[in-house]
């Protein structure tokens, strides 16, 4: 090939680099190592970390069981090694999925229309409020403190740049918004208010109040999720004007941390302020039913500076994770699923002193006693089970509890361990 | 003659909604092993939802056999070429995703307590050490999500420094060669875009540069090797310029492929950086996602990176969020823990050795066919290519043919289309990126493809203008599309509620 | 297809058509050409105050979006709402029944700085 080019040896490739800008020492790190050795490293690495240990975390990631199918899916190569379906002829099987999804997103929400995902749930907050800015021409953000602390943090940096104010709502002493506190806050100039349900504390909010609040002075209800599982039972939330949420739940490993898949969902009005991509159908020249990314105008590709958001990729592999995720339970299997984790949960509930006595999901806050919720995880640490969030660290006040999540993968033993160690 | 695919018989599959049936289930529970709860009894009855109208019920086997089929529609990597320039569409290593399911790494969850987590922050330790290595950075990141994610992180922090030097500054600098990513994160950050023409050598203009850098402008946004795939030879002179009057210099790494091993972007002036994992890094495009935007800085911005990051406490790893300059958090938890364990992997498979001859392999794979279709198509500028080549449709538009038609005839050749359109500052640009991972064999004929059209261009022009003519899905009509955007499924209004 | 000679100009690629202190603005046909199949316009409100040289709207294809930019200043009366079901009469018919606003002149010495149809026809090279 050398020869073909007209070259002697591969190093004449970099010849025309300017010297001052070469780097002619050995990159400071081992040779390549063999598959076994790489297999075997991060074999040693996991075996460090809580393997196999029951675990009762949630607060925004959730261990549900993956079905076989899941991966079995995901595994083809022609699912994990394809590329972005700018070529529709030859990239419908993504296109079919991804449109599969963005209907499943709107069932399950309520909503019209829905994109073909978002990074993860936290960054999907701030371009709800960029889209009800845009939308309303109004520039400030209320937002829960019942809403994920994370997401709020994201939400911040997001919107710190682009001249719009965040101003929190504070919670009830029943867990839930304040509803005195949001019709204070309430001005004609709040673009959006931004709730979840259930919220941080695994609450239920009461979605119509605030929604004729919000709606009866011209602002936007984004209603946000982290636990998906929670719509398999509970009424969705039709009266927001835009949903966001993560997906996590639904055969997505909880991979310390991510990747993830966040969804963006809203009512048909509001299509072309959507940030990210769409899968439209359409035909072919055939005239067959076929499917293509539409509506690209709103993108960054070609609207560059103007473009609804910077956002370049979609997270379609998890995106299919969770459409097979869906198509194995289908309707009545996330009910059924919703309800075990709603039983799960309660069972343990009613072992421990809880902090609200407000309808909840699959997550509640519990009382610690006499020890901190450090002691109780250290202790259950010894016995090989991890407990629940401490929420001190983002609720200053509520240091002396935990937020526990039991789900379908809970068992009886286990809970009936954590429920001792609160006593 | 089409020697790289031939017919075949493919299965029809329609939509999951489509072939729903009433009562069929896909999965089964274990028994509950605790009281059954009542949902209106324990949510109240408002909260409780009837059903999910419409939601799909079919059968396990349905399941696997309606994805399997919608597959076997995907053109992959793992069957054949994919020429995108800048996307970097290299060979997936299995062991990647095998050793992303190690349990303790895949159920790993981020709020588990620190000292049961010390296996997955060594991960993130240990690749951040290695990408500083690569990029000749003093500190990295690996918080965002995805490429565009980074560059966000990356002005955040450039805003933040030059704020905290009492002066955020009003304008980013542009490229018109850039990504349609990089204008608009700085719009996102606040920053009024400025576009830098090119030069007739397809880089950055320096003069025009040294025109436009004023103590208005808080940095540029450059991507090196730039998109025509030719190496800024002036890049030391023009973070000097940036430099000199206080700005700063943020790198584009979409084409690091370039340089990994041969050239450090911290050595020559880059002041932050980001890498996209699932480009250089080899792991998987999936249909569109997930990436992870790696971001690499010098010194001077390390205090700003988001927050938080791994500090050192005797032999255990900790989280530290006691980083007051920090620009906060770009998401929530710690990164795309999964991603980075792939990305991991890759470099240790390859290794010092293997990363620069990997580097080496993607130039050589890309000068061996700009070699052979330089005789048929005209080359955008004469600089030497590195990891990818550009070319513009200039000898085909008289014909009538433009470089979509070209890219559309491609697939009936068994070959994904190249970039198609980009960069705009060529016109009808043709972007070709074959990496490292391909061999003699597949390049031949995908050279030997493009020369076909290229004749074919000349002698039968419509049979490519109307192209593609082999595939199951013919020309998608992409207007009807847009006009009418149908984004979801709905069912047909059935008989019954036609009469209502 | 023919540039009419009552129409005025811009290098924008916009048209104007003078009535008293009325004007009809639209995109000349070379505009369309360039765009492509136009699949969406985004118009101002009536009531809106528009600026001469500054946009509008926007005119979208599949592809691209064009910014549309006023060529002179004045108040909108009326926008073109049939255009929104079937934004194809933009490529069919851009002088004509696909006029995009109706405004009332804010300067009617604006006029005098827009091109005839001989000079907009030598700037597109026609």
């Amino acid at each position: 090939m050398l020869a073909t080019i007209g070259l002697r040896s591969e190093e004449e490739l970099i010849a025309h680099l300017p010297a001052d800008v070469r780097f002619d020492k050995r990159l400071n790190m081992n040779d390549g190592v063999s598959e076994f050795e790489i297999v075997d490293y991060f074999k040693n690495l996991a075996a460090q970390n809580a393997n196999g240990y029951p675990s009762f975390l949630g607060a925004g990631v959730y261990n549900h069981y993956r079905p076989v199918l899941v991966d079995a899916v995901v595994s083809r190569g022609e699912f994990l090694t394809s590329y972005t379906p700018y070529q529709a002829e030859i990239s419908q099987g993504t296109l079919v999925s991804i449109f599969e999804f963005q209907t499943m997103v709107c069932q399950l929400t309520g909503m019209d229309v829905a994109n073909a995902s978002m990074y993860d749930g936290s960054s999907a907050v701030p371009e709800a409020a960029m889209m009800a800015v845009r939308i309303t021409k109004r520039d400030k953000v209320l937002v829960a403190r019942t809403v994920h602390p994370e997401y709020r943090e994201v939400l911040r940096t997001s919107t710190q740049h682009q001249g719009i104010p965040v101003e929190e709502i504070a919670y009830a002493k029943n867990g839930r918004l304040e509803l005195d506190d949001l019709k204070k806050k309430l001005t004609d100039q709040v673009a959006a208010v931004i709730v979840q349900t259930p919220n941080f504390f695994g609450i239920l909010e009461e979605l119509k109040e605030i929604a004729t609040l919000v709606q009866s002075k011209g602002a936007l209800l984004v209603v946000a999720f982290t636990e998906a599982v929670a719509l398999g039972l509970i009424e969705p939330p039709r009266e927001a004007d835009i949903v966001v949420g993560e997906l996590q739940s639904f055969a997505i490993s909880p991979s310390y941390g991510g990747p993830y898949v966040g969804i963006i969902a809203a009512r048909e009005k509001y299509i072309r302020q959507l940030p990210g991509r769409l899968v439209g159908e359409t035909t072919d020249s055939a005239g067959y039913r076929a499917f293509c990314l539409t509506l690209a105008t709103r993108e960054q590709h070609i609207r560059r500076e103007k473009a609804t958001s910077n956002i370049c990729t979609n997270q379609a592999l998890l995106a299919l994770m969770a459409t097979v995720f869906m198509s194995v339970y289908g309707k009545q299997g996330l009910r059924e699923l919703a309800e075990h984790n709603l039983a799960k949960a309660h069972y343990l509930a009613g072992k421990v002193k809880c902090e609200f006595d407000t309808p909840f999901f699959n997550e509640f806050v519990a009382r610690t006693n006499g020890k901190s919720p450090s002691q109780v995880n250290a202790a259950l640490a010894e016995k090989k089970i991890i407990g629940g969030l401490p929420l001190g660290r983002f609720y200053p006040e509520l240091k002396g509890a935990m937020l526990l999540c039991a789900t379908e993968m809970s068992k009886r033993d286990d809970m009936d361990t954590v429920a001792a160690e609160l006593a | 003659m089409i020697k790289k695919v031939s017919k075949h018989i493919v299965q029809n599959e329609p939509l999951l909604f489509e072939q729903s049936s009433p009562g069929k289930i896909g999965y089964q529970l274990p028994a509950l092993d605790v009281p059954p709860v009542d949902a209106e009894r324990a949510l109240g009855k408002g909260h409780v939802r009837s059903e999910i109208e419409d939601f799909s019920e079919v059968s396990e086997f349905e399941t696997l056999r309606h994805f399997t089929r919608l597959s076997t529609w995907n053109y992959a990597i793992d069957l054949g070429l994919y020429p995108l320039g800048s996307c970097t569409m290299k060979y997936n290593p299995r062991v990647n995703e095998l050793v992303a399911r190690t349990e303790g790494l895949a159920w790993a969850h981020p709020y588990q307590s620190e000292e049961l987590s010390q296996g997955c922050m060594e991960v993130v330790a240990v690749l951040e050490k290695a990408l500083a290595e690569i990029t000749g950075m003093n500190a990295v990141t690996l918080q965002p999500a995805a490429g565009a994610h980074g560059e966000f992180t990356g002005i955040l922090m450039i805003r933040a420094l030059l704020e905290a030097r009492g002066n955020p500054r009003k304008k980013i600098l542009v490229p018109d060669s850039a990504h349609g990513t990089n204008p608009a994160t700085a719009m996102m950050v606040g920053y009024a875009v400025e576009n830098i023409k090119s030069n007739e050598r397809g880089m950055v203009d320096v003069a025009a540069l040294a025109k436009s850098m004023t103590d208005d402008v808080a940095g540029l946004m450059i991507t090196n090797p730039n998109t025509v795939g030719v190496f800024e030879e002036n890049i030391r002179k023009i973070c000097g310029v940036m430099h000199d009057k206080g700005g700063l210099v943020y790198m584009d790494g979409a084409n690091m492929n370039a340089l990994v091993g041969i050239a450090r972007p911290g050595d020559f002036g880059i002041d932050v950086m980001h890498l996209n994992l699932h480009k250089t890094f080899s792991t998987p495009h999936g249909g569109g996602g997930p990436g992870a935007g790696a971001v690499a800085c010098v010194k001077e911005l390390t205090p700003f990176l988001p927050s938080p990051r791994l500090k050192r406490d005797g032999n255990l790893w900790r989280w530290n969020y006691d980083l007051p300059q920090s620009v906060g958090r770009v998401r929530a938890f710690y990164g795309n823990f999964g991603v980075l364990v792939r990305a991991l992997a890759y470099i240790m498979a390859h290794g010092s050795n293997g990363l620069r001859q990997a580097t080496m392999d993607a130039l050589l794979n890309a000068n061996y066919l700009r070699t052979l279709l330089e005789p048929h198509y005209q080359i955008a500028y004469k600089a030497a290519s590195m990891h990818e080549c550009v070319f513009s449709d200039d000898r085909q538009s008289p014909m009538g043919v433009r470089t979509g038609d070209i890219a559309k005839r491609l697939i009936d050749y068994g070959f994904h289309p190249y970039t198609v359109s980009f960069p705009l500052i060529v016109h009808g640009a043709l972007m070709i990126e074959p990496t490292e991972t391909e061999g003699k064999r597949e390049l031949d004929l995908f050279a030997d493809a493009m020369i076909s059209i290229a004749k074919e261009v000349e002698d039968t022009p419509e049979l490519v203008k109307t192209a593609p003519h082999n595939t199951r899905t013919a020309k998608v009509d992409e207007v009807t599309a847009a006009r009418k955007p149908i984004v979801r499924w709905k069912p047909e209004p059935t008989a019954s509620k036609a009469a209502d | 297809m023919t540039y009419p000679e009552n129409y005025k100009y811009t290098k924008e690629h916009e048209w104007v058509l003078i009535e008293g202190d009325k004007g009809t603005i639209g995109i000349t046909d070379h505009a369309q050409s360039e765009l492509g199949d136009i699949v969406f316009v985004d118009l101002p409100k009536p009531g809106a105050a528009i600026n001469k040289g500054q946009t509008f709207g926007s005119v979208e294809s599949v592809k691209a979006v064009s910014d549309i930019y006023a060529p002179v200043s004045g108040e909108v009366l009326e926008i073109n709402t049939g255009l929104s079901a079937t934004p194809e009469k933009l490529n069919s018919d851009p002088h004509g029944e696909a006029w995009l606003i109706k405004v009332k002149l804010a300067k009617p010495g604006e006029i005098n700085e827009l091109l005839a149809p001989a000079d907009y026809q030598k700037y597109i090279g026609a």
